[in-house]
């Protein structure tokens, strides 16, 4: 077998949890003093004066890691929230080192971790067309003899000599993107910025992504969307807090073992679950389905309305305007069906109390029988507070929706619309 | 192929200076946005980068000069001060934005990898281009006494001296920069304290002063300061009067060479983590 384009041997990154160096010079020279005149500095000042190591336990974001990938394959890389996804991803584009272990990467990367970086708002377009690039590692030449396309891609040509601070945020994104996804690594790190722009220009990355692959490049994509993964990736990984849980295998077994993963962690209260994202300052503790009476539902039937409940609580200080909260609903493998958002479908809570439940209400359930699996997201103006995926399962059970008594074969999956039907003559 | 090698705790004394001059094109694009951006969205432009030091040689001349009557040791007051702006600004500039590479610049670190030295080198080739800016003023200045008025001045070719001088200076300031900007990620306190240390830098040297009035007790403050060196060296350059001492201009270009290796190393040392910390 050929040489693995990347080679990743016992890969480990070690944080140290809770404040670190938030220690002052003077702090410093206080302990150092302290230990000069032969007293126990760590009892003299108390909290203060602690060495870290003594207060923060150690976090294992990665333990021994190990895979190959080899020359155009494409792997995704699959996780619940702090598996490590990122943080490998972080180590193999050098962003940090790692603490143990290490990797061989043979071929230029390019990473898609975060779009838009080294955009400077005064500069025009085309100066940070070739700001950005340089940045991702491109030669001028080679920017040059890509511009046009760049910029035709990014559907900008008029203001491409614009300072971007006057850009709007979409066209800030698409030419971000249109930058990233011209440099032409032998070797992509992409994280999830397909969460960007509208849906056309999500398509048009999608597309653009599938045809680097066909070009015989090897890629490695890490999503939370098991829809992009499955229909990009032939194979996958899975990680599981911090360890290599499983794979590189089929992504179907992969995803399949996530899912299984996913299901136990239901089990779990939401309000101990470790596997969120987020500044924290408001929690999610509880879920529950309720029907449009309050009662609490075991599984929900397809054509009744129905009430999700999260029920939450903000820590002291939190602050709790202009709050969004999304829901994101999957199917049991994980492809995405729909988002439930209140900023979306009415307006964002202008005021919530710091513990209350927050409720979204559906007068018709449009779902075809099935597990469903909802991802809930809470954001204080853009800022991301609590973010749990595969938070609660929905399980959704045959019903009226119609109002006919007849339902569809259990066969077929997906949503229910409304619907009318007639004939109209032809000559 | 390009191969890349991921390690742990790769030694400190290992700089990849080949990467760093892969990476040349964004080196020179970043000088040049550094440069442009600076007075973008102002009347005078680019005149900014003389006006200032030009603006702070008139204060001096005005205030140390003629209120405070500080003598300049028989040179014109303005050729005095200015000569003094043009390798204080030069130092000082390059150690206070190298200093806070790593800070200022932890969004973009953060989520893109380059050589992280390109920074402190893109900031020492803006405060180069800014300096040879304030050079030419400084040299239209020297001319004009030079050539137009009777003050005794030495021959143009004496004015070469200013090279190494320049060279020095800015060695020490990418030096102090680099240590500094290496010891900030740890300790935050040095960002406040940085604007504070580099004044209290540059009343500890002659800029305002010729050392020549120093007291005699506070000779070793102007003795053992590396940036009086420097100065005192421009105005004997300017005055063409006065010996060079060799071993004190050996001991000069050690001690700045010395100083820029270990900045280089503790900034390398601490670059490949910091973004974990910050």
């Amino acid at each position: 077998m050929n040489e693995p384009v990347i080679s990743v041997r016992n890969l480990s990154k070690m944080y140290h949890l809770g404040t670190i160096n938030r220690r002052t010079l003077t702090d410093e020279l206080h302990y150092g003093w302290l230990k000069l005149c032969g007293r126990d500095p760590v009892g003299h000042m108390g909290k203060l004066g602690e060495k870290p190591k003594d207060r923060n336990p150690e976090f294992w974001a990665l333990r021994d890691v190990s895979f190959d990938v080899q020359q155009g394959e494409i792997v995704g890389i699959i996780g619940r929230n702090g598996a490590g996804k990122s943080t490998l991803l972080k180590i193999l584009t050098r962003i940090t080192e790692p603490t143990r272990g290490g990797a061989v990467i043979n071929g230029r990367v390019g990473s898609l971790l975060e779009v838009g970086t080294g955009f400077h708002p005064e500069l025009t377009g085309r100066e940070n067309v070739f700001m950005n690039g340089t940045i991702l590692g491109m030669k001028k030449r080679e920017i040059a003899a890509k511009f046009d396309e760049i910029v035709s891609f990014a559907e900008i040509e008029q203001f491409i000599d614009t300072p971007v601070k006057r850009y709007s945020s979409g066209m800030y994104v698409r030419l971000a993107f249109a930058v990233a996804a011209h440099l032409e690594p032998e070797i992509l790190l992409v994280d999830e910025v397909l969460a960007v722009g509208d849906t056309a220009f999500q398509k048009k990355c999608l597309g653009k992504m599938t045809d680097v692959a066909n070009e015989g490049r090897t890629i490695l994509f890490v999503s939370h969307n098991m829809g992009a993964i499955s229909g990009l990736c032939p194979k996958s990984i899975v990680l599981k807090d911090g360890c290599l849980d499983f794979g590189p295998v089929s992504t179907d077994a992969a995803i399949e073992q996530y899912m299984q993963e996913a299901k136990q962690l239901l089990d779990c209260r939401l309000a101990d679950r470790k596997d969120r994202q987020g500044e924290g300052k408001i929690l999610i503790t509880d879920f529950s389905i309720t029907d449009k009476d309050g009662c609490k539902l075991e599984s929900a039937i397809c054509g009744k309305p129905l009430d999700f409940r999260f029920e939450y609580t903000a820590a002291e200080g939190a602050e709790l305007t202009d709050i969004t909260v999304s829901i994101n609903i999957t199917t049991s493998n994980g492809v995405f069906l729909t988002l439930l958002c209140n900023e979306i479908a009415s307006s964002t809570f202008p005021h919530i109390p710091s513990r209350g439940i927050l409720i979204c209400h559906l007068d018709k359930l449009a779902f075809a029988p099935g597990l469903y699996m909802l991802n809930i997201n809470i954001q204080r103006r853009g800022v991301i507070q609590d973010w749990i995926i595969g938070a609660a399962s929905l399980m959704v059970e045959a019903g009226n929706f119609f109002g006919t008594g007849r339902i569809p074969p259990s066969t077929h999956k997906g949503v229910f619309f409304e619907q009318s039907w007639r004939v109209d003559k032809t000559e | 192929m390009q191969k890349t090698i991921i390690r742990a705790n790769t030694p400190w004394w290992i700089i990849d200076w080949r990467e760093l001059w892969e990476y040349r094109d964004l080196i020179g694009i970043m000088t040049r946005r550094d440069l442009t951006s600076a007075y973008k969205q102002s009347v005078l432009g680019p005149l900014w980068f003389v006006l200032q030091p030009l603006m702070t040689t008139l204060v001096f001349t005005v205030v140390f000069g003629k209120i405070a009557k500080i003598g300049t040791d028989g040179l014109p007051p303005i050729l005095f001060y200015m000569s003094g702006m043009l390798t204080w600004n030069f130092f000082a500039m390059t150690m206070n934005s190298v200093s806070s590479t790593l800070t200022s610049n932890i969004g973009l670190f953060g989520k893109v990898y380059f050589p992280r030295l390109s920074i402190p080198v893109v900031k020492i080739l803006v405060n180069s281009a800014t300096l040879a800016l304030n050079f030419l003023m400084f040299l239209s200045f020297w001319s004009y006494y030079r050539f137009f008025t009777d003050a005794t001045m030495p021959p143009a070719w004496h004015m070469l001296a200013i090279l190494p001088i320049l060279f020095y200076v800015g060695t020490l300031g990418m030096g102090m920069g680099l240590l500094l900007s290496s010891m900030t990620i740890k300790y935050r306190d040095i960002k406040f304290f940085l604007p504070f240390f580099s004044m209290l830098w540059m009343y500890a040297s002659p800029i305002i002063y010729p050392a020549s009035v120093v007291p005699e007790r506070w000779r070793w403050v102007v003795l053992y300061n590396p940036m009086s060196w420097a100065v005192e060296a421009t105005r004997k350059m300017l005055a063409g009067q006065g010996t060079f001492d060799m071993t004190q201009v050996l001991m000069g270009g050690v001690f700045v060479l010395v100083l820029l290796v270990f900045g280089l190393f503790a900034f390398n040392r601490v670059q490949r983590t910091f973004v974990d910390i910050v």
